[in-house]
């Protein structure tokens, strides 16, 4: 019983672990920043439901609620999602930068280009 | 119930994930982010969340998704296959992965309320934010005024952000790409 | 995609919508999941659906990029004036207890008001990044 309390964690981490893969494997610079943007939004998951409380209730105050779930993750994360977004955006201008400097986007293509000047 | 929804919604993102890896139509690995972006916010629904489940449809689901089809329309959608075998990367994921595995043993269960992150800081704001602030929204309280800080930061990256954008892109529409000119202004 | 009525015509229903859809999550955000971030990303949807039906070129009559820029920066100003008001009224920075007589008072008013801040900078740098990538093929 002790193992199956923690599965929601290592299915969130077999999500992180295919982001991460996206990010090291691919060759392709768009889909690296995707799988970034997988690997953080299951980090956020993590996060979230690390700050579960069992019978708790979203952290709006109202009568009829007693426990309420831990809303410090909550804005932790509301943070973190805003930006990485700023992030992703920064990272897609410069992709259309270098595809603009170097006519592509494949990741050895760039790296051929630039050990032959 | 609530086993089966979280059960249902975990095995779905499983399978998005996988599907994005696999892909190599560009096009339908951002569709396929979009579809875990949504999945993900409900999922934050389920555990409660549902402030940062409105920021991630919105932000998710609409910003992430738009600006990566927007690249994708500037720079091709096709990816060209792995040359090489990967199996660096598998080993470096797996052993990530069995490192992190090995850290959650010492975490306490789902949802116990008798962790130590619920013991701290958690319960004085929601005792005292009724008599400092005042506000029913606990979350909104925390982001603008416990913590206020930190949405300061958070704001400076956004605009720091806004800022490279322009800096790098530019708004002023130009005649032809062809002399890809010093006339970046924003 | 401006040829096709159906799009043209549910637009126009709809942008109206989701703007007051936007300005209830900004200004509900007290008392309801909501808040600035959400309610600055919903607006930058209405001024991103309008360009994907209209043209780029048409969301640059509605909204210029000087107006960008100084909504942009005049957001992130209301928030750190908010700060530098508090800490002239004797406070701490970001002390919202001293911009009211009563400190009830005080903290709705500096959250609004900050809240209202980061509605204005999100919203204007969503508008303007994508214009910024989308404006790039013209």
């Amino acid at each position: 019983m002790d193992m199956f309390a923690l599965y929601n964690y290592w299915v969130v981490i077999f999500l992180m672990m295919t982001g991460f893969y996206v990010v090291i494997a691919s060759g392709n610079l768009v889909k690296k920043i995707i799988g970034l943007n997988l690997f953080q939004a299951s980090v956020f998951i993590l996060y979230i439901s690390m700050g579960k409380v069992s019978g708790g209730a979203a952290p709006i105050l109202r009568e009829t609620v007693q426990t309420y779930s831990n809303p410090l993750p909550h804005v932790l994360i509301l943070t973190a999602i805003v930006v990485g977004v700023a992030t992703t955006a920064l990272g897609l201008a410069l992709v259309v930068r270098i595809k603009e400097a170097y006519g592509t986007t494949e990741e050895d293509e760039i790296h051929s280009q630039d050990e032959s000047l | 119930m609530n086993e089966l929804i979280n059960i249902v919604l975990l095995g779905l993102l499983v399978i998005t994930a996988l599907a994005a890896i696999r892909l190599h139509d560009l096009f339908a690995v951002t569709i396929m982010f979009g579809i875990y972006s949504l999945l993900a916010a409900a999922v934050f629904v389920v555990l409660d969340a549902v402030d940062v489940a409105f920021t991630e449809a919105a932000v998710g689901v609409g910003i992430s998704t738009i600006l990566m089809l927007a690249t994708i329309g500037l720079v091709g959608r096709q990816e060209k296959p792995p040359a090489h075998r990967s199996l660096l990367p598998l080993v470096v994921v797996a052993v990530t992965g069995a490192a992190l595995i090995y850290g959650t043993f010492d975490m306490p269960h789902f949802a116990a309320p008798d962790a130590p992150i619920q013991q701290h800081v958690a319960p004085r704001y929601l005792e005292q934010s009724p008599s400092e602030i005042g506000i029913p929204n606990v979350v909104t309280a925390v982001l603008a005024s416990y913590r206020g800080y930190d949405t300061l930061g958070e704001l400076t990256v956004i605009f720091t952000a806004g800022i490279g954008v322009l800096a790098l892109l530019g708004l002023r529409r130009r005649r032809s790409r062809l002399a890809d000119s010093p006339e970046e202004e924003p | 995609m401006r040829d096709n009525p159906v799009l043209r015509v549910v637009t126009k229903i709809t942008i109206p919508i989701i703007l007051l859809f936007s300005l209830y999550v900004q200004f509900h955000g007290d008392y309801g999941p909501g808040g600035g971030f959400q309610a600055g990303v919903i607006f930058a949807a209405a001024f991103i659906l309008y360009a994907l039906v209209f043209g780029t070129q048409a969301v640059r009559i509605v909204v210029s990029p000087s107006i960008l820029r100084l909504l942009t920066a005049s957001g992130l100003l209301l928030f750190a004036g908010v700060g530098t008001v508090t800490m002239l009224l004797g406070g701490h920075y970001l002390d919202y207890d001293t911009l009211a007589q009563n400190p009830l008072l005080g903290q709705h008013l500096g959250i609004f008001l900050v809240e209202l801040g980061v509605g204005i900078t999100v919203a204007a740098v969503m508008i303007t990044v994508f214009l910024a990538f989308a404006g790039r093929r013209d």
